[in-house]
């Protein structure tokens, strides 16, 4: 179970996580690219029969560049650390206590909270796609919808978190939930020894992405 | 289908890389497609539209592979688009709707508002929690959500999670929303999966519909 079996050199030409047509550069280019000319053509002549209304449109695209994101689940986890209770209902059935705070929403709507403990880590992953719970953690990086996380998280997950920077015990066992359905996963991380005095607010900001998807430990 | 979406334990792709501070969106056109997706979901309007995902699926792997995220979803989404007339060609050349366009009447899905919900239904269950079941051994082109590395593998129910749809598709492309099945969490160790390359102390969650599993 080798990672290293592959011509990686030939892998950065190929994987999806590197793109062919450098969308970065399109975004400093004054001369748009040709998928660029193409998406706008689409959506022109979908909004001209009048199939597609362009205001719902850019609200979508508002609300997920700048309003939704982890700061969202961040929240959910620092609610779950102060307060025993609702820690409690967040694991026994996680759509409803994230309802409570007003964050379900498509692609999250049956939502599932695991939890780090001494002998449990968790990591999430979706390998047929990308699948992600964009109501609490907002829409998924690159390395998350990359050929190499979708293939490796759940054959060799150590190796993916020593990638990380996250280094496990042996003893510590490692779970990987692959959201084949329409469940969505959340992982609850450890609050960070040292934090007990701080409040809700203040913990939420400690609380990163990567954490809520088990790539990093905090 | 057994095509290169189905990533789960191969080789050769390397390390994860990862982009700092990586943007929401890497260009405009990426949010127009997300947005666009978003705001006209044809795939659950149109029965003849079958599914996204089977869509993504049937990009040939050669070309999934050079795609990125976001051009997969635009390619797929044009090319219906293309394939059911609701633009031609001409149009998408001009970027502008022809004068006298008309769209086709399509026929449309009278169960999809089932979509991908959770439903407020009961089903019989057929296994119980903490039950040793094994994965069927599905190979069709049609679309399913069982992944490869788990067919014919025993596993254990770990949790019932309702009832939904169905995603798969049939062999005419469609997606049998009025097929309601009970959906489970089931538990795999890494050996199972894995063999003597599989870690004692790892195991692997899947989500699966009732039809895939079978009693063991």
């Amino acid at each position: 179970m080798s990672r290293n079996d592959g011509n990686v050199t030939a892998n950065k030409r190929t994987d999806s996580s590197v793109n062919k047509s450098n969308p970065k550069n399109d975004e400093h280019s004054h001369v748009p690219s040709e998928i660029a000319l193409r998406v706008k053509a689409l959506e022109t002549v979908l909004t001209e029969k009048k199939l597609i209304d362009p205001a719902a449109l850019d609200e979508v695209v508002d609300r997920y560049k700048n309003k939704v994101g982890p700061q969202n689940g961040a929240k959910v986890v620092a609610k779950a650390w102060v307060d025993s209770d609702y820690k409690q209902r967040l694991l026994e059935d996680g759509s409803s206590a994230i309802a409570e705070l007003g964050l379900l929403g498509q692609q999250g709507e049956h939502m599932i909270v695991v939890e780090n403990t001494d002998e449990i880590h968790n990591l999430v992953v979706c390998t047929l796609c990308s699948c992600y719970p964009w109501p609490t953690l907002g829409l998924p990086p690159t390395w998350y919808k990359s050929s190499a996380y979708r293939s490796r998280a759940v054959s060799e997950p150590r190796e993916v978190l020593r990638e990380f920077g996250v280094y496990l015990p042996d003893s510590v066992e490692v779970h990987v939930w692959d959201s084949t359905a329409e469940m969505r996963y959340l992982v609850l991380p450890r609050q960070p020894v040292g934090t007990e005095h701080l409040d809700e607010e203040e913990l939420s900001k400690l609380v990163t992405r990567d954490a809520m998807i088990g790539v990093a430990l905090l | 289908m057994n095509s290169i979406h189905d990533m789960g334990g191969m080789h050769g792709f390397g390390p994860v890389e990862v982009e700092k501070n990586e943007p929401i969106f890497h260009a405009d056109w990426e949010s127009r497609v997300y947005g666009l997706v978003r705001v006209w979901y044809p795939w659950a309007r149109y029965k003849s539209w079958g599914s996204f995902r089977h869509n993504l699926e049937k990009i040939p792997p050669q070309d999934y592979l050079n795609m990125t995220y976001y051009e997969r979803w635009f390619y797929v989404h044009e090319k219906k688009s293309l394939e059911t007339g609701i633009v031609t060609e001409a149009e998408l050349e001009r970027g502008r709707a022809s004068p006298d366009y008309v769209i086709p009447d399509l026929e449309s899905h009278p169960d999809s508002w089932r979509g991908s919900r959770r439903l407020n239904e009961e089903l019989p269950l057929k296994f119980c929690e903490g039950q040793t079941v094994r994965a069927r051994n599905i190979n069709g082109f049609a679309h399913n959500r069982l992944p490869r590395y788990v067919r014919g593998k025993i596993g254990t129910i770990f949790s019932i999670n309702g009832v939904y749809a169905l995603q798969d598709t049939n062999e005419k492309d469609e997606q049998p929303y009025q097929q309601l099945e009970n959906v489970y969490t089931v538990k795999f160790s890494s050996k199972e999966l894995w063999g003597t390359d599989g870690n004692g102390k790892d195991f692997v969650y899947i989500d699966a519909w009732e039809s895939y599993l079978d009693f063991d």
